[in-house]
């Protein structure tokens, strides 16, 4: 008895915790997910392949992965910059821009959708200038990527923020004295310690892209071939009653977010210092 | 690796408005000396040591090292090593990383990989954790932490070795150890170093020459032994070493304690109110059946037994008078000052 206790683990609850987390994990996530997994394949291997080939349907899911991916990654040095400004920097309605970075949190996606389509349509505010010098965004794959960026700002900002706070800046003047240059105590203290966290924030802003669909659909103008997004053709499907085929598409959504998703986080363990070994 | 010595001219320097947290500091180190700047918290000790190692400017005066001004000299360029209180490691590198870091964002003379490898072994062992190289600072002790920083800050070859609290954060048995290591290794080594401190203990145990601040002045500048026997005030007095103050009246040349509590003591200091810094091995305690004080505890402390007496003025640290027995706990017993520094009040 008392041996069996000596052996237990110090921190109590494991069981109790783990079970709930899982059975909790199963109801929300797994169940659906399985759903969704089990459905297409009503169509037969050979319909659910069919289906995905469908050139329509794979221009749509290669501009929603290929903008969500382009997005995220122009979010990771522009969260960087919000970040680093509102940490490191001092000026009058400092706390404004502050509440302002969670506003694509906040407003319903289809507003947001309104919004930039109207500042970015041929005749907008914006749109209307960049027409002149050749540039659509509106209706174009590249109203798309505005969107997507749009919405996935704040997960940038959000994750580098309070690891750049808690990082300091004993680090960069310990670099300074040593003889390192701005840029160098830059490229080999900061970002270095900043890397997990930036590889988060881009994984937060790719995954919330790729699913993103209020905003999108608006900028977008849905020319099939085109500025078709894959979420809109589920809808599509779904309108159209073609479940399986609907959850066909979803399916590979699913398991290309997956596999991006899990190897960010491989990335993520390997980048850790200190742990390995 | 030969020291350099360090003139600081009337540095002054203001964070907004309100009391300057340095105030008209002038300073002269010796080439190889060990100074520390003694003094409490917001006595501008920290504000100094960043001005000189290129972290913060001064808004007047300045600073020279090794005869050249430093006025707009960048911290990357002036070859200072600097220890910072919390170390400021870099937590994604390992050991050997940190300490090869100062060799490797070299733009010019760059050594080549191999005598990187070759410095970064030989200071690891100087500072005797040769084993430690593949370590992340995660995985370090808080004294091996400052061995890491030490050996990271003496990888440039630097001629002057600013310290800022190196200890702080350590615990006692550990702090005395490294600090008798870094007094030994200094001198190895041969470096000018300047420390940062507010343990009075510390200053005098490893520095040559120490600098008392106060509220963004030296107080006083001089070896721990001058410090100790001719305090140039009663904050000196009071920051350096444990002492009993007493309030007195000095009359001709005699001090007299307030309510009588000591006999009077032959004192040079000028009439009129004053104060007293009387050292614990200065007051000599013997029991007395009608003494005015009363013994509250003993310390054996080796040849000295330190005691702890109480009367209508206070708690005072005294030593037993060598000619009489060793009084016993809650025994009446009376005081005598046999020297004490005095201070108008």
């Amino acid at each position: 008895m008392t041996t069996a206790r000596a052996h237990r683990d110090p921190l109590p609850g494991f069981g109790l915790s783990l079970g709930v987390t899982l059975a909790w994990l199963s109801l929300i996530v797994l169940v659906p997910l399985s759903a969704l997994a089990l459905r297409p394949w009503e169509l037969g291997v050979s319909g659910v392949i069919r289906a995905l080939s469908d050139a329509r349907v794979l221009a749509a899911l290669r501009l929603s992965f290929g903008s969500a991916l382009l997005s995220a990654l122009a979010n990771l040095p522009l969260g960087l910059l919000v970040a680093w400004v509102l940490v490191r920097m001092r000026f009058p309605g400092r706390r404004l821009l502050d509440a302002m970075v969670d506003l694509p949190f906040a407003l319903p996606t289809a507003v947001a959708g309104l919004a930039l389509t109207a500042l970015f349509a041929p005749n907008g505010w914006l749109g209307a200038p960049l027409k002149e010098i050749g540039v659509a965004v509106a209706y174009t794959p590249f109203g798309v990527f505005v969107a997507m960026m749009f919405v996935g700002l704040p997960f940038a900002v959000r994750t580098v923020e309070p690891v750049l706070r808690d990082l300091g800046t004993e680090a960069e003047e310990a670099a300074a004295t040593l003889g390192a240059g701005r840029a160098q105590a830059l490229v080999r203290v900061v970002l270095p310690a900043l890397a997990p966290a930036l590889l988060t924030g881009f994984g937060l802003a790719f995954a919330r892209a790729v699913g993103e669909y209020g905003s999108v659909i608006f900028i977008a103008g849905n020319r099939p071939m085109v500025s078709e997004i894959a979420p809109l053709l589920i809808v599509q499907r779904l309108e159209a009653f073609d479940y399986a085929g609907a959850a066909a598409i979803g399916l590979a959504m699913l398991a290309v977010s997956f596999l991006a998703l899990l190897l960010l986080g491989l990335v993520q363990a390997w980048l850790r210092p200190g742990r390995r070994g | 690796m030969s020291g350099t010595g360090v003139e600081i001219r009337d540095v002054a320097r203001r964070f907004g408005p309100g009391a300057a947290a340095l105030d008209g500091v002038s300073l002269s180190v010796r080439p190889g000396e060990f100074v520390a700047l003694l003094g409490p918290s917001g006595s501008g000790k920290t504000t100094l040591l960043r001005i000189l190692g290129g972290l913060d400017h001064a808004d007047a005066g300045s600073v020279a090292i090794g005869g050249r001004d430093m006025a707009g000299v960048p911290a990357r360029e002036r070859g200072i090593g600097f220890v910072f209180q919390s170390y400021a490691l870099f937590r994604h590198m390992d050991v050997f990383s940190n300490v090869a870091f100062g060799l490797r964002v070299r733009r010019r003379n760059r050594p080549p990989a191999a005598e990187i490898a070759e410095r970064v072994r030989r200071l690891l062992s100087l500072v005797q954790i040769p084993e430690m190289e593949r370590r992340y600072p995660d995985q370090l002790s808080g004294g091996q932490r400052q061995r890491v920083a030490l050996a990271r800050a003496l990888a440039i070859e630097p001629s002057l070795l600013l310290l800022d609290e190196p200890f702080g954060a350590l615990d006692a048995q550990v702090r005395k150890d490294l600090r008798l290591w870094l007094r030994g290794l200094q001198e190895e080594v041969g470096i000018t170093t300047i420390l940062v401190t507010h343990d009075q203990d510390e200053a005098m145990e490893v520095a040559d020459r120490v600098a008392v601040m106060r509220a963004g002045r030296i107080a006083q500048f001089g070896t721990p032994d001058a410090l100790l026997e001719n305090p140039a005030d009663a904050f000196v007095a009071g920051f350096l070493g444990e002492a009993n103050r007493l309030l007195c009246t000095v009359r001709a040349g005699v001090a007299h304690f307030e309510g009588d509590a000591l006999p009077p003591l032959p004192v040079q200091a000028p009439e009129g109110r004053a104060l007293a810094f009387i050292r614990p091995h200065e007051l000599l305690a013997r029991a007395a059946p009608d003494g005015p004080f009363t013994l509250r505890a003993l310390r054996p402390a080796g040849p000295g037994t330190r005691l702890v007496v109480t009367g209508p003025r206070g708690s005072f640290d005294a030593v037993a008078a060598p000619d009489a027995p060793l009084p016993r706990r809650g025994e009446p017993c009376a005081l005598e000052a046999q020297a004490a520094r005095i201070f108008p009040a």
